[in-house]
């Protein structure tokens, strides 16, 4: 079995009560996940992403064994989340970004050496991680700190580690850099991206920022209202919604008429006819420039990628427009206060 | 890849979250000596309490007052200890509001010995010495006569008192699992039983008796197990064997805490309150 992560028809209601006149309160099922379905292959890297309240931190829920699915099927490394819970812990690490899984009043260090009697790791592997965190993040300034003391980049470093000492298959982490400093994402992103060249730990990542994605996860899940609403890499979001790359050439010798190239439609022309902006459709740069070259000497050649913040706001306006709150049911005789 | 784990390596988890807890506290090195002193307070109170009672009476419910401070020392020692491991569960609303149940539930222990350890109020320890020194004084002073059957009741009695009270402190902290301001309710039972458990049952009447002694079973904390060390008759007219229930509530008392716990946990999982 290669996918580390099975999910068919997953599904979280949630009641909430509403006010519904003076006294009389309605309770209401709301589905916070609406039927998502995924398959996380081993060694992949997958960004998680939609608005608030999407439905992202749900999903981490069911998906770790804190929360139990209303409907549908889960399966992390092959074991039931609720029903296997302890097993599936020893084989998974969590980074909740906003919760803590350190000793608050303890020195970090005595967090890892703790962690490792929690999760019943052997000495010379637990040693043998904690090296190679220590020296990927940086931690040797503040091993001795206690956990309180720490700055949030500080703390979310310790966090990663707590979360990998014990050798995890899969590392969930929910929101991992919100709030850092641009020196403490990068670290966070640097180390995030050196684990996922080791290949042996399938990452999944929620988040609200999107150079999370861009710089890390190869694959890109966009929920929405509880629904998944693109599932593929980015550029595919990027051809799906109209967004394309340019290129950009700068030419010695206005041409008298620019070229048509097949699958790069002329986009705009500036600088008195020198420069000519193709959009990059299914012609690759490699064609479009020796195309260009024909036409005499190029000055300059440069590629625009377009920002994935625009694509990303537009497909949540999109949805947005589509559904309100997925499933309502009036639960009857339910009106109390 | 992920180690198996050894086995019996859970008790060495515990116990590292123990020796953790302890070393938290202790960084607040001046405050933990304030609080472990400030603790006996309440618990000397309710015993100066018991005294201040025979100060103008000579008998309570049909006890005299050396009778009476073994029903309060049992009933003391037990809900002290019972207090200073498992009192803190009643917290459980802050642990779900803070996420510490979430970060609980990722990891490959059980739930419940994770939040009692990782919270494991240290400072009350001075409550518990307290309750079982007003033990230990009143069974030397009322005059027992020792026999082996009373001897090892008197090991069993106080443990038992422990695994009832702590019963009591996790099955009323579960319905906060449906209920977030329970806590009132919860203090009710709890402190209620606990002020209950430190008179004769004689002295309450009708309904209320009837209710905390046998329908909760609090007479079986320190009543009964009293009335067997001191070879009384009940007034009330059970027999003297009942004395040598205590282990037996407490054990039904402990499935049944057990049981809504796992059910409330369960409920928590399906609702993520």
């Amino acid at each position: 079995m290669t996918d580390v992560i099975v999910a068919e028809g997953l599904r979280k209601e949630f009641t909430v009560r509403v006010r519904a006149g003076r006294l009389r309160r309605e309770k209401r099922r709301v589905a916070a996940v609406d039927g998502v379905d995924l398959r996380v292959a081993r060694g992949e890297m997958l960004g998680y992403i939609g608005p608030n309240g999407a439905g992202k931190s749900t999903t981490l829920k069911m998906l770790t064994g804190v929360l139990m699915p209303s409907a549908g099927e889960v399966r992390v490394c092959g074991l039931r989340p609720v029903a296997e819970r302890t097993r599936l812990a020893l084989r998974i690490g969590v980074v909740f970004g906003q919760r803590s899984q350190l000793w608050w009043d303890l020195p970090l260090r005595d967090s890892f050496a703790l962690l490792r009697h929690v999760y019943r790791v052997p000495a010379d592997a637990h040693a043998a991680r904690l090296r190679r965190c220590r020296s990927l993040l940086d931690l040797d300034a503040f091993l001795d700190v206690p956990v309180r003391q720490l700055s949030l980049g500080q703390r979310m470093r310790g966090e990663l580690t707590a979360a990998l000492l014990h050798g995890p298959e899969v590392l969930f982490l929910d929101e991992p850099t919100i709030g850092l400093d641009v020196v403490s994402r990068q670290a966070v992103r640097g180390f995030l991206a050196e684990l996922g060249r080791a290949g042996d730990t399938t990452l999944v990542l929620t988040t609200h920022d999107l150079a999370d994605i861009e710089r890390l996860c190869a694959r890109l899940v966009v929920v929405d209202h509880g629904r998944v609403v693109h599932d593929g890499s980015i550029a595919e979001l990027h051809r799906r919604y109209g967004s394309r790359r340019l290129l950009v050439a700068d030419l010695e010798t206005a041409p008298a008429r620019p070229p048509a190239l097949p699958g790069a439609p002329l986009e705009r022309v500036e600088a008195d006819g020198h420069r000519l902006v193709y959009a990059l459709e299914s012609a690759g740069v490699a064609d479009v420039v020796a195309a260009l070259a024909g036409l005499g000497a190029l000055r300059d050649v440069s590629i625009v990628e377009p920002d994935i913040e625009d694509v990303v706001a537009r497909l949540y306006r999109r949805e947005d427009q589509g559904c309100s709150i997925t499933s309502t049911a009036k639960v009857p005789g339910a009106s109390a206060s | 890849m992920a180690e198996r784990p050894r086995p019996g390596g859970a008790l060495a988890a515990y116990r590292a979250l123990l020796g953790a807890q302890a070393r938290s506290q202790a960084a607040y090195r001046a405050s933990f000596v304030v609080d472990v002193l400030g603790n006996v307070g309440s618990t000397v109170f309710d015993v100066l309490t018991v005294l201040v009672i025979f100060g103008v009476t000579r008998e309570l419910g049909g006890f005299t007052l050396r009778e009476t401070m073994v029903i309060v020392g049992l009933a003391t020692a037990a809900f002290a200890t019972a207090d200073l491991l498992v009192g803190n569960i009643e917290r459980l609303p802050r642990y779900v509001r803070t996420g510490l149940f979430d970060a609980v539930l990722v990891r490959p222990l059980g739930t419940l010995p994770q939040l009692l350890l990782m919270d494991l109020p240290l400072r009350k320890v001075s409550r518990a010495v307290f309750g079982l020194a007003v033990l230990v004084v009143a069974l030397g002073s009322a005059g027992i006569d020792w026999t082996p059957a009373r001897v090892a009741l008197v090991v069993v009695a106080p443990l038992a008192g422990v695994v009832f009270f702590g019963s009591v402190f996790v099955a009323t902290a579960t319905v906060s699992f449906w209920w977030v301001d329970s806590g009132e309710l919860a203090n009710a039972v709890t402190y209620g039983g606990r002020d209950f458990t430190a008179y004769p049952v004689t002295v309450y009447g009708g309904w209320f008796r009837a209710l905390f002694a046998y329908g909760l079973g609090f007479a079986f904390v320190s009543y009964h197990p009293a009335l067997a060390l001191l070879g009384r008759a009940d007034p009330l007219g059970l027999p003297a064997a009942v004395g040598w229930a205590a282990p037996a509530v407490a054990l039904v008392a402990a499935a049944l805490a057990a049981a809504a716990w796992r059910t409330g946990v369960r409920h928590y999982r399906s609702t993520g309150s």
